[in-house]
C-alpha cells in the first residue's frame, strides 16, 4: 500500500467523522422542525428535504458515491426514474379532478 | 480457467464483480421499500383521516434508534478503512461495535414494539399502524440480515483476512453498502411514519 | 495479451483439482451448465403439469357437467365430486395454471434454463459472475414450486382468485392463497438473485473483444430481461407481503371500509384500497409479460440467422428497440386497469405509452421476416419453430393494440379475447421459440443430435392444433364471453351462437397434448441413444459453438479463453461467401 494511498484513507476517515456530526445535528433539526405548527405540505417538504440531504451524505461519502463508476451513476439513475414513476402515476387518478370536479350533467 | 474480476476492477466498467452486483442488488432493494412507500402514500392520500406519527408512536425512543443506526454506519465504513489501512484489530473493533450497534436498534425496537401491543396497538387496528409495522418490520429484518452477515465477517469469515486480504477488505466493503443502505432507508423511514 | 489474460487473479473451482462428488456434482452444482439443465428439467416438468390442469378444465368447458374420464375419479371428492369439476377445483385449475405457466414454466425456462446455459458461453466466460448465488436461485425455485403444488392440498385447496390474485376476493381467500403468497416470495427472490447474476456477468465477464454490439441478440435480450425482474419484481414483493399481513395479521391494505360479504359486514379496520394491489401487481406483471417474450426473441434470432447462412437484418435497430422496450415496459402497466374507474387522464396516458410500446415490437417482428430474405433457408427443426414463430406472435402483438385502447378495452376487457391474445404471444409465441431452442442447443449440451422426423412430427401437428384452441377465443371475446368462467358461457344469452367453439378448442388441446409426445420421446431416446454430432452441428458462428467438446468443459467451458474478433453473424461474408467466420478468433490464428 503506497503512502499516498494511506493518506487518502486518513484523509477520508477525517470526513467520515464530519459526516457523522452533520448527520447528527440534522437529525436532532429534524425533530425539531416537526415541532412547528407548518400547514401541511410545509411539513412535508422539510421533513422529505432534511431526509434527502442526509441520505445524500450517507450514500455520497459512507457508500462512496461521490467518486463512484459510471455504471452505477446509470443504474441508479433508472432506478431513481422507475421509483417515482411508481410513486406518482398512481396518484393520476386524482388527476381527473384539477380544478374542481365536474357536475354531473 | 478462473472467474476473472473477483478481486482487481474491470478496466472498462472499473468495477470489481461483488461491487457491482451489490449496488444492483441495493437498486431492487429501492424499488421493494419504493412500493412499500408508494402504499403509504396512496394510502395516506386516500384516507378520510390520518393520525400524526406522536399519537401512538414514541419520537425520543426513534431519534435515539436514528442515532444508534448513523453511529453503527460510521463504525461500519471505519472498520473497512482499517483494513485498507492493513489494521486487522481496528477493523476487529470497529465492525464489533457495529454489530453491537445493531443488537441496539433491536432491543429500542423491541421495547418499541411491546409498548404498542401493551396499549393493544395491533397492525390490525387501522391503516396506519399497519403500514407502520410492515415497514419497520422489514427494515428490521433486513437489519437482522445485515447483523449476521457482519457477525460472520468478524467471527469466522475473518480468516480470510489472512488468506486473501484484498478479497476480504472488498467483502466488507460490500457488505458496507448494504449496511449503509439499511440506514438510508432508515433516514426516510424516520420522518415519515414518527414526525409527518 | 492471452498470457496476460490468464493470470487473472480469481477463485478456483474445487474440480480443478479433484473429481467432484455426485451430490456437489450434480444436485448442489455451481456449474451454470448443470445448473441450466436442472432449471430446465423442472421447468418442463411443470409446464406439462400445468398443460395437465388446463385439459382439465377444457373438458369442462367443452362438455359441462359431464364426469371427467381416466382422470375424473383421481381428483377426489372434495374436488370433483363423480368426476365433474366443482367450481371451486375449476377455479383452482385456472388460477393454478396461469401462476404455474408463468412463474414455474416459462420464466425458468426462458431465463434459468436458456439462459443459464447458453449466456456464459456466448459471453466467452468460464462461467456465471456468482456460481453459489447460481444454486441458490435454482434452490429457491425449487422450494417455491413445491410450496405452490402443496398448497393443492391445503384445506380448501390451492389459490382460487386467479394467478392476478385480486383483493378483496384474495384476501378472504381459503389458506391455499396464503401458500401462493409464501410461495412468491421463494420465487421472487429466486429472480432478483438470478437478474442480479446475469447483469453482472453480462457486464463484467464479456471475453476480450466481445463489445457491446458483437454481442448476439440473444445476451441483449437477456440482459433487458434481466433488468426488467431485477426493478419490477420487488413491487410484487412489497404487494405478497401486505397481502399476506392482510390475511394473516388482520390489516386491512386492501379492504375498504364497511365490506359485506355474504350479508356480513367484514370486521376490519378498513381504510384500504384494492386498487393498491392493482397498481403494485401490474407494475411488475406488465415488464413480466416482456420477461416471457424477450428471450424468445432471443432464441429466434440465433435460429433465424444461423438457418438463413445470413447476418441478422437490422441488428442494431433490433438492440435499440429491446433497451427502449424494456425501458417503456415499466409505462404502460395501468392498461391491465382501464375498467377500474381510473379517470381519463391517466387512462390517456396509459393508452398512449401502450401504442407507443407496440413499436419496438413491430421493428423487431420485421427484422426476423426481413432477415428470411435472400437466406439460403435451411428447414430444420429449429427453424421450423422459428419461422412458426413468427406469424404467431404477429397475431398476438396485433390483437394487443385493440386492448390496449381504452375504448375498445370496455368490450374485451376479462373476455375471451384478452384469453386469445395473451396466449397466443405466449403459446405459439414463446413456447415454440422454447422448442425451437431445445432442438438448436441440444447437440451443444449433449454431443448428440435430436431426430429430425420426430421434430417434424411434432411440429406440424402443434402448430395446426394451437391454432384450433386459441383463434376461436376472439370470436368468443367478441361475442362476449367472459374469461373465468366455470360453465365457459351457457348461461349468457349473447354468447350462445359461440358456445360451440368450446368443444373445438377443447379437442384442439387434446389434440395438442398429443403431439407432444413425439418431443418428449425424441428428448429422452435422444439422450440415450442419439446419434453423436461435430461440436459445431449447425455450422453456427457464435462462441457457444467453439467451445469444445460439447458439452463444454465443466467449470470452464474454453480451454482457452475466446477472443473475439467479429460480429456475431458472419455468415457468407464478402470475404468468404460459402462459408462462416466464428466469432473466435481461434480459429483464424489457427489458419493463420
Amino acid at each position: 500500500m503506497s503512502a499516498h494511498d494511506v493518506e487518502a484513507i486518513r484523509r477520508q476517515t477525517r470526513t467520515y467523522v464530519m459526516v457523522f456530526a452533520a448527520l447528527a445535528v440534522l437529525t436532532v433539526v429534524t425533530v425539531a422542525a416537526s415541532r412547528l405548527d407548518l400547514n401541511p405540505g410545509m411539513t412535508i417538504a422539510v421533513a422529505l428535504l432534511i431526509a434527502a440531504v442526509k441520505g445524500s451524505l450517507v450514500a455520497g461519502y459512507f457508500m462512496h458515491l461521490i467518486d463512484e463508476r459510471k455504471a452505477i451513476y446509470w443504474l441508479l439513475a433508472l432506478t431513481v426514474i422507475f421509483f417515482i414513476l411508481l410513486m406518482f402515476l398512481p396518484l393520476g387518478d386524482a388527476a381527473d379532478s384539477i380544478g374542481g370536479v365536474p357536475t354531473p350533467v | 480457467m478462473q472467474i476473472p474480476y473477483t478481486v482487481e476492477a474491470r478496466p472498462d466498467t472499473g468495477l470489481y464483480n461483488a461491487k457491482l452486483g451489490i449496488w444492483l442488488f441495493l437498486a431492487s432493494e429501492v424499488m421493494l421499500f419504493g412500493a412499500l412507500f408508494s402504499s403509504y402514500v396512496l394510502l395516506r392520500t386516500g384516507a378520510e383521516s390520518w393520525p400524526r406519527g406522536s399519537e401512538y408512536l414514541n419520537i425520543p425512543l426513534a431519534t435515539l434508534n436514528t442515532m444508534i443506526l448513523i453511529a453503527s454506519s460510521v463504525t461500519m465504513v471505519m472498520s473497512w478503512a482499517s483494513l485498507k489501512l492493513g489494521d486487522f484489530r481496528k477493523y476487529k473493533l470497529y465492525m464489533g461495535l457495529t454489530v453491537l450497534a445493531g443488537f441496539g436498534f433491536l432491543i429500542v425496537k423491541y421495547f418499541e414494539y411491546t409498548a404498542k401491543f401493551a396499549h393493544h396497538y395491533y397492525p390490525s387496528t387501522n391503516t396506519f399502524l399497519g403500514i407502520y409495522f410492515t415497514l419497520t418490520g422489514l427494515h428490521g429484518l433486513h437489519v437482522i440480515g445485515g447483523m449476521i452477515v457482519n457477525g460472520y465477517f468478524w467471527g469466522p469469515g475473518s480468516k480470510l483476512w489472512r488468506r486473501d486480504p484484498e478479497r476480504f477488505a472488498n467483502r466488507i466493503e460490500v457488505a458496507g453498502l448494504y449496511w449503509h443502505f439499511v440506514d438510508l432507508v432508515w433516514i426516510f423511514l424516520f420522518p415519515t411514519l414518527y414526525l409527518l | 495479451m492471452s498470457a496476460l489474460v490468464e493470470e487473472r487473479v480469481g477463485h478456483a473451482h474445487p474440480a480443478d483439482h479433484h473429481p467432484e462428488p455426485f451430490w456437489r456434482k450434480y444436485i448442489f452444482s455451481q456449474d451454470h451448465k448443470v445448473i441450466g439443465i436442472q432449471y430446465g428439467f423442472t421447468a418442463l416438468a411443470f409446464l406439462l403439469f400445468g398443460f395437465a390442469l388446463m385439459m382439465m378444465m377444457r373438458w369442462q368447458l367443452a362438455y359441462p357437467g359431464k364426469p371427467i374420464p381416466l382422470v375424473g375419479p383421481l381428483l377426489g371428492q372434495n374436488n370433483a365430486p363423480g368426476g365433474i369439476l366443482l367450481p371451486e377445483f375449476y377455479n383452482q385449475l385456472g388460477a393454478m395454471h396461469g401462476t404455474i405457466m408463468v412463474f414455474l414454466g416459462i420464466v425458468p425456462l426462458a431465463v434459468g434454463a436458456f439462459g443459464n446455459y447458453v449466456v456464459p458461453l456466448q459471453i466467452g466466460a468460464p462461467d456465471m459472475a456468482f456460481p453459489k448465488l447460481n444454486m441458490a436461485s435454482y434452490w429457491l425455485y425449487a422450494v417455491g414450486g413445491l410450496i405452490m403444488l402443496g398448497s393443492f392440498f391445503a384445506p380448501g385447496g390451492a389459490a382460487n382468485s386467479g394467478w392476478t390474485s385480486y383483493p378483496p376476493l384474495a384476501d378472504i381467500a381459503t389458506q391455499g392463497q396464503t401458500w401462493w403468497l409464501a410461495g412468491m416470495l421463494f420465487l421472487i427472490f429466486s429472480s432478483l438473485l438470478g437478474a442480479t447474476n446475469f447483469l453482472v456477468t453480462i457486464i463484467q465477464l464479456r471475453a476480450p473483444g466481445m463489445t457491446w454490439f458483437r454481442l448476439p441478440f440473444f445476451v441483449w435480450a437477456q440482459f433487458v430481461t434481466s433488468f426488467l425482474l431485477l426493478l419490477a419484481f420487488p413491487a410484487l414483493q412489497a404487494a405478497a407481503m401486505l397481502q399476506f399481513m392482510d390475511r394473516v395479521v388482520g390489516t386491512s391494505f386492501f379492504l375498504p371500509q364497511g365490506l359485506v360479504i355474504s350479508g356480513k359486514v367484514l370486521e376490519v379496520a378498513g381504510g384500504g384500497s384494492p386498487l393498491l394491489w392493482q397498481h403494485l401487481f401490474w407494475f411488475l406483471a406488465h415488464p413480466e409479460v416482456y420477461v416471457l417474450i424477450l428471450p424468445a426473441f432471443g432464441i429466434v434470432a440465433e435460429v433465424i440467422a444461423n438457418n438463413t447462412r445470413k447476418p441478422l437484418y437490422g441488428y442494431r435497430s433490433m438492440v435499440y428497440s429491446v433497451v427502449f422496450l424494456g425501458f417503456m415496459s415499466f409505462l404502460v402497466w395501468a392498461h391491465h386497469m382501464f375498467l377500474t374507474g381510473m379517470g381519463t387522464v391517466i387512462s390517456s396516458f396509459f393508452q398512449t405509452t401502450t401504442l407507443i410500446i407496440s413499436i419496438p415490437s413491430i421493428i423487431i417482428l420485421s427484422a426476423f421476416f426481413l432477415s428470411l430474405w435472400g437466406g439460403s433457408i435451411r428447414f430444420n427443426t429449429p427453424m421450423l419453430f422459428a419461422l412458426g414463430f413468427l406469424p404467431m406472435f404477429g397475431i398476438g402483438g396485433l390483437t394487443g393494440l385493440p386492448l390496449g385502447l381504452a375504448a375498445a378495452d370496455i368490450h374485451l376487457h376479462d373476455t375471451y379475447y384478452v384469453i386469445g391474445h395473451f396466449h397466443y404471444v405466449v403459446a405459439p409465441g414463446t413456447i415454440f421459440a422454447m422448442f425451437a431452442g431445445i432442438y438448436y442447443w441440444f447437440p451443444k449440451i449433449t454431443g448428440k443430435k435430436m431426430s429430425e422426423l420426430l421434430g417434424k412430427i411434432h411440429f406440424w401437428p402443434s402448430f395446426l392444433f394451437i391454432n384450433g384452441v386459441f383463434l376461436p377465443m376472439f370470436w368468443q371475446g367478441l361475442a362476449g364471453v367472459s374469461r373465468r368462467l366455470y360453465d365457459g358461457g351457457q348461461q349468457y344469452a349473447h354468447a350462445q351462437d359461440a358456445l360451440w367453439l368450446n368443444e373445438v378448442m377443447s379437442v384442439s388441446a387434446w389434440c395438442l397434448g398429443l403431439a407432444q409426445i413425439p418431443f418428449v420421446i425424441n428428448l429422452f431416446w435422444s439422450l440415450a441413444k442419439g446419434k453423436r454430432v461435430a461440436d459445431n452441428h449447425w455450422e453456427a458462428t457464435t462462441l457457444e459453438w467453439s467451445a469444445a467438446p460439447s458439452p463444454p468443459l465443466p467449470h470452464r467451458n474454453f480451454h482457452h479463453v475466446p477472443t473475439v474478433v467479429r460480429g456475431p453473424y458472419e455468415y457468407s461474408a464478402p470475404e468468404a461467401p460459402d462459408t462462416y467466420l466464428p466469432q473466435n478468433g481461434e480459429a483464424d490464428e489457427k489458419a493463420a
